[in-house]
């Protein structure tokens, strides 16, 4: 004799598959919430703004930082992205830069450091700099950039192709006049999460960018190491132990709120450019 | 513009688009010389052995001793706890997530999950180091704070994002008809699930486990600030509660303070090489069995 019956089975089945669910949801529920306790108690006008230790110069390290790590990554990966959707034709090349950007995607953050400081602080001379962290990140966040153009590319209906190419427009034009306007909102969410994702990333630029310094904040040229929010936090947590508690809480929450802000962003406009679209 | 310059133009954009195609081959067979360039030179001092499965990690001592094992332990211990923790959670929700959950509650629950994985891993490091750590080690009378298993349980929580989406498109793959036959037979949703559609959709499954653990094996700043970073060999089943070093955090913790050129840092970029390979084999593997099952779909 059964224990219990299928049908209850499924029952307690369901309820156990509810509570793992609910185990995977909460965490990001109750980070947020910490953060935001936790952080606006600690955070000051003082804190953001202040001479010393103020996070004010970490937020322009950041942001110039994936800047320009948008600005090398973006051209390369939209153009690959073009290529693959538009020019390329199945076969063995195009399996084996298939499986290129899933690896790309796959190596470990410290491996890129490796690889960063190797070829762009090294063999380049870029020293510990701007320069070398935006391109060292740039190759991280460029297999994300290629898969979501491809993805916003193949959305773009056939048609439209046709369409082009049978008034007598060259491959080309009708790339970029017709199937790139229209995948661009597309395109353009995949690069704010990039950017999103390079906002928060340490260890590419632990021996490329990054510095801790409260004297000199402020990098005065690309070839100058820069002051970033997650090495901030980092260095605050584990190498300063003097520091007060609420500036490194403040600290993790200006981080969070940065990198969650430009993903909610990301995910808005993407809500908001689908329900535009004429097809 | 002249159609001849006209012409000449677009052959040369064309041209440019098609090397940005195979950047991305050119940049992992780069990543793979690079790594290879500045590893080589330790192999002259040390044979592969010593390297591998020397017992003794003392790169600042006299004379330097580079073994890696500890930190190849390091890895395994703190990845595969990780992977226990993840793996059923990871599946649990993505059965719930494409075939159980009310359609109403299906997109925010996916935001959700994938807001895991927007979060950066340095928080995650401050959360375990500063909260978690301490309030586990309380609970479970530890010494210290900073144990491998918290570094698997948080680097579980890194991984699901992963694994959830990557079978969740498995099981969303697996053809409607099979689902519908199996209930008109009787079966009972549960029944369906367990026998017809995970099993469909299991070269997915292993594929996400596959990605689940590269991005386990390679994390770095959660496990460097909250695993000790003691290179000791770790002790059976004891070694789940006591300081670790991973790989990782091996090369993120003293590449910054290493010279150029000396066995230090041609030491470190061996582990470095040996974590790529690691990745490149799990991903390759992934991307094989991924494809082989899109294939059987489209039967």
């Amino acid at each position: 004799m059964r224990l219990l019956s299928p049908r209850q089975t499924e029952k307690l089945a369901f309820a156990l598959l509810w509570a793992c669910t609910g185990i995977v949801i909460l965490p990001v529920l109750g980070i947020i919430a910490v953060m935001l306790y936790r952080g606006i108690s600690g955070l000051s006008l003082g804190l953001l703004f202040g001479v010393q230790g103020g996070l004010l110069p970490a937020v322009v390290g950041t942001i110039l930082l994936v800047a320009l790590t948008a600005l090398i990554a973006a051209p390369l990966g939209v153009a690959a992205a073009v290529y693959l959707s538009e020019y390329a034709r199945s076969g063995p090349l195009v399996r084996l830069i298939r499986l290129a950007i899933v690896n790309l995607a796959g190596v470990p953050s410290v491996v890129y450091g490796l690889f960063g400081l190797a070829l762009f602080v090294t063999l380049f001379h870029f020293g510990r700099s701007l320069l070398a962290g935006a391109c060292t990140l740039a190759l991280l966040v460029l297999p994300l950039i290629i898969s979501t153009s491809q993805e916003a590319l193949r959305q773009v209906p056939q048609g439209l192709r046709h369409a082009s190419l049978g008034l007598g427009a060259s491959q080309w034009q009708t790339v970029r006049r017709v199937v790139l306007p229209n995948a661009l909102p597309g395109i353009i969410t995949g690069l704010i999460l990039s950017i999103s994702r390079a906002a928060g990333e340490t260890a590419p630029i632990l021996f490329t960018a990054a510095f801790y310094s409260l004297t000199s904040p402020y990098p005065k040229s690309v070839f100058d190491p820069i002051l970033v929010l997650p090495y901030q936090l980092f260095v605050m947590a584990t190498e300063v132990p003097n520091t007060p508690a609420p500036t490194k809480w403040a600290t993790a929450s200006v981080l969070i709120a940065v990198v969650l802000g430009i993903n909610l962003f990301a995910i808005v406009l993407r809500a908001r450019l689908r329900g535009s679209r004429r097809w | 513009m002249t159609r001849r310059t006209m012409r000449v133009r677009e052959w040369l954009i064309e041209r440019i688009i098609h090397l940005a195609g195979i950047l991305a081959i050119a940049f992992v067979v780069l990543i793979f010389a690079f790594l290879l360039r500045d590893a080589l030179p330790v192999f002259r001092q040390n044979s592969v052995g010593d390297l591998l499965a020397g017992r003794y990690w003392r790169p600042t001592s006299t004379p330097a001793s580079f073994g890696m094992l500890p930190l190849l332990l390091g890895s395994v211990y703190v990845t595969l706890g990780a992977l226990i923790i993840s793996l059923p959670l990871g599946l649990a929700c993505a059965v719930f997530i494409s075939e159980v959950a009310p359609t109403r509650v299906r997109e925010p629950l996916k935001s959700l999950v994938e807001l895991l994985a927007a979060i950066p891993s340095v928080v995650y490091g401050f959360l375990g180091l500063l909260m978690v750590g301490p309030w586990l080690a309380n609970v479970l009378h530890l010494p210290i704070g900073q144990f491998a298993a918290l570094g698997s349980l948080l680097l579980a929580f890194m991984a699901i994002p992963t694994i959830v989406s990557v079978s969740e498109d498995a099981i969303r793959a697996v053809p409607q008809a099979l689902r519908h036959n199996s209930l008109a037979l009787g079966a009972t949703r549960w029944q369906t699930i367990v026998k017809v559609v995970v099993p469909a959709a299991r070269s997915g499954i292993i594929a996400a486990s596959l990605l689940g653990l590269g991005r386990a094996i390679g994390e770095t700043m959660t496990v460097l600030m909250v695993t000790g970073n003691a290179a000791v060999i770790p002790q059976a089943f004891a070694g789940f509660l006591r300081p670790v070093r991973t790989m990782t955090a091996t090369i993120a913790a003293e590449m910054g303070e290493t010279a150029y050129q000396t066995p230090h840092y041609h030491a470190l970029f061996t582990v470095g090489l040996i974590l790529f390979l690691i990745t490149f084999a799990t991903n390759s593997i992934a991307d094989v069995v991924v494809r082989r099952a899109g294939g059987v779909n489209a039967q």
